[in-house]
């Protein structure tokens, strides 16, 4: 039966993915991250998440090196920029190590647009869980993540941006 | 190359371009801004009008179809052959002057992706997709700050509106239509620049009047970066950006 050996091929690129980490967070999976948007027999495709994220080419570099280690040489890793990478792609496991690593999730679903100058979202703390938190710069480490700090446990914290 | 290609080709250095010398003038901000905080959002707003640079400079050479790549467009052209806008070559000066240029093209550069992204270019449509994420950031971190400089101390306020007054003549470039403009919009691909201009004055009005400053008067437009005349400004940056390509050339590491 072809199809039952397409889909366990399919699970097992998806089972070699899951141990590929994202560089910089480097307890989410690039999969539940929503970089890894679909894999079929050939190829996976996956998509940066800002346009200059320097970790980018390295993450294409880490999901080839897992697939060749697992014995898919022959599946092609190709990227694809339509449509644009959301952080509503992070799975409910994402989000959860999210907190782990003390980075705040996303709050808003990315399909709220908010104006140019709308209200700052209130983002808990993700290690008091406090909603007593001000933004300290819309740009943290990085460009997908906006630095906050807590004022009950007084901890700084990173927050990962809705876009 | 056809006259539309040629123009398509053009309007994908002019974005590319203004991408990427201000984001070069902005990594010239790097352990010098004024806070850490500061320096981490200036360097990664650089870095993502870096990125957008690669996807236009590499579009336009397929588009020329030459063979010439994003790094060959980048590094191996000369001052006339670039065709960002003045605004954006003009030096850093103080933080204040920094951020008037870099508000005045933030808000410019979110109403022309919103334009882009319903083009009938598909690269074009992509790139303002995924771009407009980015840059909506963008307009709030320096909006924020002419409201927070503007309504702040007496001198923070006087700095903010000599650097809003000195740097409001490089504005008007960014509206003025010339025949290729007209060319694009006819086949679809990217709206007029002067019809911009109402919502970016709108966008202007309502951050300036929020940080108590005054909208100086619009001024004749100097000579156009976009056609390839430029300040003296652009040759010293293209020097040190191009230092390397230039003293070894295709070096690579
Ligand atoms: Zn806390």
């Amino acid at each position: 039966m072809v199809t039952d050996q397409v889909s366990i091929k399919q699970k097992a690129v998806w089972a070699a993915l899951q141990t590929v980490m994202d560089p910089e967070i480097p307890i989410v999976s690039v999969c539940d991250l929503g970089i890894v948007r679909d894999v079929d027999e050939e190829e996976v495709i996956i998509t940066p998440t800002y346009s200059g994220c320097p970790a980018t080419e390295m993450i294409g570099l880490d999901i080839r090196m897992a697939l060749d280690k697992a014995g898919f040489d022959d599946v092609k890793v190709r990227t694809s920029t339509s449509p644009p990478w959301t952080t509503d792609w992070i799975t409910p496991k994402g989000r959860e190590k999210l907190i782990e690593a003390g980075i705040a999730p996303p709050v808003q679903s990315s399909g709220s647009k908010q104006g140019l100058f709308s209200d700052k979202p209130n983002i808990p703390c993700p290690l008091c869980q406090s909603t007593n938190t001000i933004l300290v710069s819309q740009f943290g480490s990085t460009a997908c993540k906006a630095l906050y700090k807590c004022g009950d446990c007084l901890e700084p914290f990173d927050y990962f941006k809705c876009i | 190359m056809s006259n539309s290609s040629e123009a398509l080709f053009n309007f994908c250095l002019r974005l590319g371009d203004s991408n990427l010398i201000l984001g070069h003038r902005l990594s010239e901000w790097c352990g010098h801004a004024p806070i850490l905080e500061e320096d981490m959002a200036l360097m990664n707003v650089a870095l993502d009008l870096l990125g957008q640079t690669r996807v236009l400079l590499t579009y336009a050479g397929e588009v020329e179809g030459k063979g010439r790549d994003e790094d060959k467009l980048a590094y191996h052209r000369d001052t006339f052959d670039f065709k960002n806008v003045q605004l954006v070559e003009q030096p850093n000066g103080d933080f204040a002057e920094t951020l008037a240029r870099q508000c005045f093209f933030d808000n410019y550069h979110y109403l022309l992706l919103e334009k882009l992204s319903v083009s009938s270019d598909q690269t074009l449509r992509d790139h303002a997709n995924k771009a407009l994420k980015e840059v909506r950031y963008h307009c709030q971190h320096s909006g924020e700050w002419i409201v927070r400089l503007g309504d702040g101390t007496e001198e923070s306020h006087r700095r903010m509106q000599d650097a809003i007054n000195e740097t409001w003549c490089f504005t008007g470039e960014l509206f003025t239509d010339t025949a290729e403009d007209r060319e694009l919009a006819e086949a679809g691909v990217v709206a007029l620049p002067s019809s911009l201009k109402d919502g970016w004055n709108k966008q202007l009005s309502a951050i300036l009047s929020e940080a108590t400053l005054e909208r100086p008067e619009d001024v004749p437009v100097p000579a156009m970066g976009k056609a390839g005349a430029h300040s003296e400004h652009l040759g010293y940056l293209l020097a040190e950006m191009q230092f390397l390509q230039r003293s070894y050339p295709d070096a690579t590491w």
